[in-house]
């Protein structure tokens, strides 16, 4: 779905990918219902390219991301990584993988365990996947590390309690490139952190891609910071991607209406310039995913919706070179 | 650590001497004394006996002498005993006590883990379904309830095992009453393991040492355990006492010489200073052992040794 010209090799590919989750049945004789998080998601991330994935709350992309990892099972498709569909791995397959594939999760201090130092905390992954470091290299590594974030290596014996949300997050990055992996989930990592902060995690996350040859998948709700980070973009509605596309061309020129409304809402500094445009105001909450409307998931809020769109699913479509959008109505360039 | 253990320690010092001090003046104000028997004896005689325990002093002096006594390390001397004071009849006691008491303890520490992981573990499935049930057993039947019956059955049933007494203390002896002992508490542990345990294993670090990709294995052993047994640690410090103190029942069921004995003798007897001495044994025993349990707590949190 992603623009297929772009050079290097594939390093992930998602193909149909459905997550879906059991709610409990509030009564003993009602049958359980199923939301559906995740919905026939497909796309291929190429080497040394980062994928931001972005959308409102609760539009699957934290679920995305995770299912990619493994740490929610989906329930159809494929992710396709190193050349086997991580779906049909055992367990004990799926953790000898996690040496090249890791997670940054978005709230850094509960995420590190509250009873280890921060140097025990990085090393960690050294003892399970290069149990044959000596106690010194595996210091070296971790000292290493350590400086390559941007933490003093005298913090290696602090505990997560005596760190602020940055530090702590660069803590977290630091155990997740120790083992030098190929592909990073970026889940929401700065959305827990003051906006100064910000900047430095990603300004850290851009060198550290540049230094260890990273993939990055970025899930962030905040555009601004997406389109600061990413090369390609993935706009998620629903559990489905609506729109497409390398980030410069989507952010200059939004096709799918929810994306038009999603970029419309995304505050602007100068408030000059805030005043001038015209905001697109959606009305009402983003549908149940339990209860799907049907055809097109932006149907019910779509100010350009029609007969079809109740009734059919939009095909995926490309736009232009590098862009694809799922929808009747899009915005298509003038023909040339 | 080492400044926080003796920090703790000394705040025990004003506990300990208003538990004594409460103590010695309930005692007092029970009806009767110690050498009113079924045969009543000559005045005279009795006159003598209070003159040489001090009994006809004024109450504060007595509680005076007592205090003293006590600072010096002496328990004073039994009323219903001519060969043994306080503190030696104790110590004939002590060991049959302690080692019911500590291996009861061991036991249900290693049952009760165990058993709370797996039901964590295996959360609504059948092995915790399973041992969940099983467990409850142990904790809703009383000890005076389960102790004939396992008597009877690997006792005199199957003859596995000796019904009673304490023979020569090899193991043999030590099961039934032990595994009596334990079976309760095993249960509450296991079900405080289990709670805590689930919660854990909910927490975020804990799916962060699943995406570095450390083993289930290792990840309870090295993430999940330490925090879940902070509950478990809180209850050990009072069922480390009730297993030391409360044998009592168990050890007259099963007819074992350890301290339950002389304690309720001497409670019938109104033998004060027996009395008095088991109570400052036991209170010193379950200060300590909060102690332990306040020092365990600094080990499995860093967060308790600043304060």
């Amino acid at each position: 779905m992603l623009d297929q010209n772009t050079p290097g090799q594939t390093l992930l590919k998602v193909e149909n990918l459905t997550t879906q989750f059991e709610i409990e049945a509030k009564s003993f004789f009602r049958k359980p219902t199923m939301l559906t998080a995740v919905n026939d998601v497909s796309f291929e991330l190429k080497e040394g390219r980062t994928l931001g994935i972005v959308g409102e709350s609760g539009c699957g992309k934290s679920t995305l991301g995770r299912s990619i990892l493994q740490l929610i099972r989906a329930q159809k498709g494929r992710v396709v990584w190193q050349g086997k569909n991580l779906l049909d791995l055992t367990p004990e397959q799926i953790r000898l993988a996690r040496r090249d594939m890791q997670i940054i999760f978005q709230d850094p201090i509960a995420s590190l365990d509250p009873r280890m130092t921060v140097g025990d905390i990085i090393a960690e992954p050294l003892t399970v996947f290069e149990p044959k470091l000596s106690r010194a290299q595996r210091l070296e590594r971790v000292q290493e590390i350590m400086a390559a974030v941007g933490l003093v290596p005298e913090m290696i014996n602090r505990y997560p309690h005596e760190f602020s949300g940055g530090q702590a997050q660069r803590i977290g990055i630091a155990r997740a490139v120790i083992t030098r992996p190929k592909l990073i989930v970026c889940d929401e990592p700065v959305s827990a952190l003051d906006v100064s902060i910000q900047g430095q995690v990603i300004t850290l996350l851009r060198k550290l891609r540049k230094e260890f040859g990273l993939t990055l998948i970025f899930i962030s709700h905040d555009l601004s910071v997406v389109r600061l980070i990413s090369d390609d973009v993935l706009v998620l509605y629903l559990g489905r991607i609506v729109e497409a596309g390398d980030c410069a061309t989507v952010f200059s020129a939004p096709a799918h209406p929810y994306t038009q409304a999603l970029f419309s809402a995304a505050p602007i500094p100068d408030p000059k310039l805030a005043r001038q445009r015209s905001r697109i105001r959606l009305q009402g909450d983003p549908p149940s995913p339990m209860n799907p409307p049907p055809g097109c998931p932006f149907q019910p809020r779509c100010w350009k919706s029609t007969d079809i769109c109740r009734t059919q699913m939009p095909p995926t479509e490309l736009v232009r070179q590098g862009q694809s959008a799922a929808c009747y109505h899009m915005d298509r360039p003038p023909e040339a | 650590m080492l400044s926080y253990a003796f920090r703790r320690l000394l705040s025990t010092i004003p506990v300990l001497w208003i538990a004594v001090t409460a103590c010695f003046f309930v005692l007092r104000l029970a009806p009767g004394g110690p050498f009113d028997g079924e045969r009543s004896l000559p005045p005279a005689i009795l006159q003598n006996l209070a003159a040489h325990y001090n009994l006809d002093k004024p109450l504060i002096q007595q509680y005076l002498y007592y205090v003293g006594d006590l600072l010096r390390g002496d328990l004073g001397p039994s009323f219903s005993s001519e060969d043994f004071n306080v503190a030696q009849q104790i110590m004939i006691g002590l060991p049959y006590t302690f080692t019911l008491g500590m291996t009861a303890f061991a036991l249900a520490i290693i049952i009760g883990v165990a058993v709370g992981c797996l039901g964590a573990l295996y959360q609504n499935k059948m092995p915790d379904y399973v041992l969940g049930a099983m467990i409850l057993v142990g904790v809703v039947f009383p000890n005076f309830l389960i102790a004939p019956i396992l008597q009877l059955v690997f006792g005199i049933q199957l003859a596995w095992l000796p019904v009673g007494g304490w023979g020569d203390g090899s193991l043999k002896y030590l099961v039934l009453p032990v595994v009596v002992m334990a079976l309760p508490h095993a249960g509450r542990i296991s079900r405080i393991t289990r709670g805590s345990m689930i919660e854990v294993m909910n927490q975020n670090f804990i799916r962060t040492a699943k995406a570095k990709g450390i083993g289930p294995r290792l990840t309870v052993m090295r993430h999940a355990l330490k925090p879940a047994m902070m509950p478990v640690v809180s209850y050990l410090g009072p069922a480390a006492s009730y297993l030391l103190t409360g044998s009592l029942v168990v050890e007259s069921i099963f007819g074992l010489p350890g301290i339950g004995r002389y304690f309720i003798n001497a409670a019938l007897n109104r033998d004060y200073g027996m009395v008095l001495g088991t109570v400052i044994f036991y209170m010193v025993l379950i200060v300590f052992l909060n102690l332990i349990v306040d020092i365990a707590y600094a080990w499995l949190d860093p967060k308790v040794r600043n304060r």
